[in-house]
């Protein structure tokens, strides 16, 4: 790309800079130079970046700006600059509407259901499959449950409405036997059941690599020396593979945590229907209909700003235990 | 300390008992983990019988463990419309130039930020890290998209997610691992960023990259919310919204099945189009997946342990 001569100029540069920086003492405008002069060595690397770079201000930043939206009565036709200001008047609308309050609770109980049922079945399923010996069937197993993971909510979704639904082969065959099976998809009452079942039966076998990863590292002869002294698997198990797992168990604890306001959007813009808004609706799901169905931008964008704020506070927050256990964090 | 108690009045059961118990545990071990396998597969495995099945057996049948009066009829009905083709069109169109720029740019933002000397590092990367903490939401990134005038275009599917920085930042900790010593010699030399970038730097890193190219790959596969959000002209809907229209607002009319057919078509029924509606759309997935999943996991271990 460049001729030779540039090039060997940014070779020299990585021996040369630690003179470079002490020469740049004197005077602020010289130091400035000096600084110029170094980025510059390294444009090559810069023009690298510029594409990403203009991707994260493009559609990353840009859309921040955006969220002026949520303090306007923002009109399409006016735009940003066109469209009245009314301060917080949105937000003071949206604490005082029953709808958002029974949507966020729902966001929240639809998380915390997921957490607080879903969080051992990887764990036990690692576990198990830690004491499997036959590897063409732990690595069946493994492959088999692994699987859905990688389905979209809507192809999984999709199944399980064929399957769950009306003339689905869960209610057959519980008429087949004598049971009647209320409708589940469309009941209150069971919806979140469903939620939380699906995702982990979706989920558990991808949630468990990380837990098998950390079985694979703890140190053999630490089994050694428990077996001489005639420990049995289950002690085993119990008393060297669990405490092993303690770790990452926290990290993903504390990570979905951090998620609390996610609870599945498309998982619960798949599955739900007007019947089940009352138990089924989640922030996101509000934020799409109003937002984007019903054209209420300003009164959308308050809600995603809440979200946003929320989640933000949360990630920060976990980063933050994160750190104080001295785990691996983001940054 | 409890555990050594225990361990001793066990090491004096009789050698019969042990063996029994433990063989007793292995059956339950392998019964879980056997229950585990059937009911990740089960759903999946009876939709494949239902979409192969004949419509009078599937309404007759609970449960479908095999295909029964075998047929292909549900799946040449599906195909014989335009619908499906087109959105299988989209989401490959989507997938292969979405994940061929997702990696272009990833790689290309990955290796300066890998480079410690950097002038401005640190303050790039919380540049970077700060989307990753705060997004604006769905309705300014929908008012992003439609001032760019790419509502129902294919590129508001593609462009919005060019880069993952959780991606960045595991292929940024994978190039800081390269040996510095290749890198540094063909500097020497003289060769261009850009060259050490494609002839040292990505070489080196074939598994990590094709492991990303993967996550990226399954990522656009199924894409959803952004052809909801952006896409209005069904023509071109990519995969999965067709498939939500279909499989799960039962829209057989999307797909050319008339009332007509759900009354004159003894061929095919509702329930099996739905059903090979959405067989159809994993079965690419499914060829794919023996060869790739190996590679998944190593990626994941290695985000793991690099964190």
């Amino acid at each position: 790309m460049t001729a030779a001569g540039t090039d060997i100029q940014t070779g020299d540069d990585v021996s040369e800079r630690p003179t470079a920086r002490r020469m740049s003492r004197p005077g602020r405008r010289s130091h400035f130079r000096q600084e110029w002069g170094r980025a510059w060595k390294y444009r090559e690397l810069y023009l690298l970046l510029l594409p990403a770079i203009l991707f994260f201000v493009i559609f990353r930043y840009i859309p921040m700006g955006g969220l002026v939206m949520g303090f306007q009565n923002y009109s399409p036709v006016r735009g940003f600059l066109g469209s009245p200001w009314v301060g917080f008047q949105h937000f003071e609308t949206l604490f005082a509407l029953p709808k958002f309050l029974e949507v966020f609770r729902n966001t929240v109980i639809i998380s915390l259901y997921k957490l607080f049922i879903g969080f051992p079945v990887p764990i036990i399923f690692a576990l198990l499959l830690n004491e499997v010996r036959h590897l063409l069937f732990k690595r069946t197993i493994q492959t088999v449950t692994y699987f859905p993971h990688f389905l979209s909510w809507v192809v999984y979704g999709g199944i399980m409405v064929l399957f769950i639904g009306p003339g689905g082969a869960v209610p057959e065959g519980l008429e087949a036997i004598g049971l009647k099976m209320p409708a589940l998809l469309v009941n209150p009452k069971y919806f979140r059941t469903i939620l939380v079942i699906t995702n982990i039966m979706k989920e558990f076998g991808w949630a468990a690599i990380v837990y098998l990863a950390a079985i694979a590292s703890i140190d053999p002869s630490i089994y050694e020396a428990a077996m001489v002294d005639g420990a049995n698997r289950l002690q085993q198990a119990r008393y060297i593979t669990l405490p092993g797992l303690r770790g990452v168990m926290g990290i993903v604890f504390i990570l979905s945590m951090g998620n609390i306001l996610e609870a599945g959007f498309e998982q619960v813009f798949v599955m739900y229907n007007p019947a089940v808004f009352s138990v089924g609706d989640i922030l996101d799901t509000y934020i799409y209909r109003i937002g984007l169905v019903d054209g209420r931008f300003s009164l959308a964008t308050a809600v995603g700003l809440f979200r946003s704020v929320i989640a933000a506070i949360m990630i920060v927050l976990t980063n933050y235990i994160l750190k104080r256990a001295d785990q691996p964090t983001l940054w | 300390m409890s555990a050594h108690i225990d361990t001793s009045t066990y090491e004096e059961q009789p050698l019969r008992s042990r063996w029994h118990s433990n063989r007793l545990a292995e059956t339950i071990i392998y019964g879980v983990l056997l229950l585990l396998g059937i009911i990740s597969l089960l759903p999946i495995w009876h939709t494949v019988n239902a979409s192969l099945s004949s419509p009078e057996k599937v309404a007759q049948a609970v449960l479908l463990l095999w295909p029964q009066d075998f047929t292909l009829d549900s799946y040449i009905f599906i195909f014989k419309g335009e619908a499906l083709i087109r959105s299988f069109g989209v989401t490959v169109f989507i997938t292969v130039v979405g994940t061929a720029l997702n990696l272009l740019v990833t790689s290309a933002a990955a290796y300066p930020l890998s480079r410690r000397d950097l002038p401005g590092r640190q303050f790039i990367m919380l540049f970077i890290m700060v989307t990753f903490v705060f997004s604006a939401g769905i309705v300014p990134g929908f008012i992003l998209v439609r001032s760019l005038g790419l509502i129902n275009s294919l590129w508001a599917m593609i462009w919005p997610t060019l880069v993952n920085v959780f991606y960045l930042i595991l292929l940024r900790n994978f190039f800081e691992n390269l040996p510095d010593a290749v890198i540094e010699s063909a500097r020497m030399d003289g060769s261009s960023e850009l060259r050490i970038l494609f002839q040292i730097v990505i070489p080196m890193s074939l598994p990590a990259i094709a492991t990303m190219g993967l996550f990226y790959a399954v990522s656009h596969w199924n894409e959803f919310f952004r052809g909801i959000f952006y896409i209005y002209d069904p023509a071109k809907w990519p995969l999965q919204v067709l498939l939500r229209s279909v499989v799960i607002q039962a829209n057989l009319n999307e797909i050319g099945f008339s009332n007509q057919d759900m009354y004159g078509n003894a061929q095919v029924s509702q329930l099996t189009i739905r059903a090979a509606t959405v067989i159809a759309a994993i079965v690419p997935m499914a060829l794919l997946y023996p060869f790739v999943q190996r590679y998944f996991v190593q990626g994941i271990v290695l985000g793991a342990e690099k964190g």
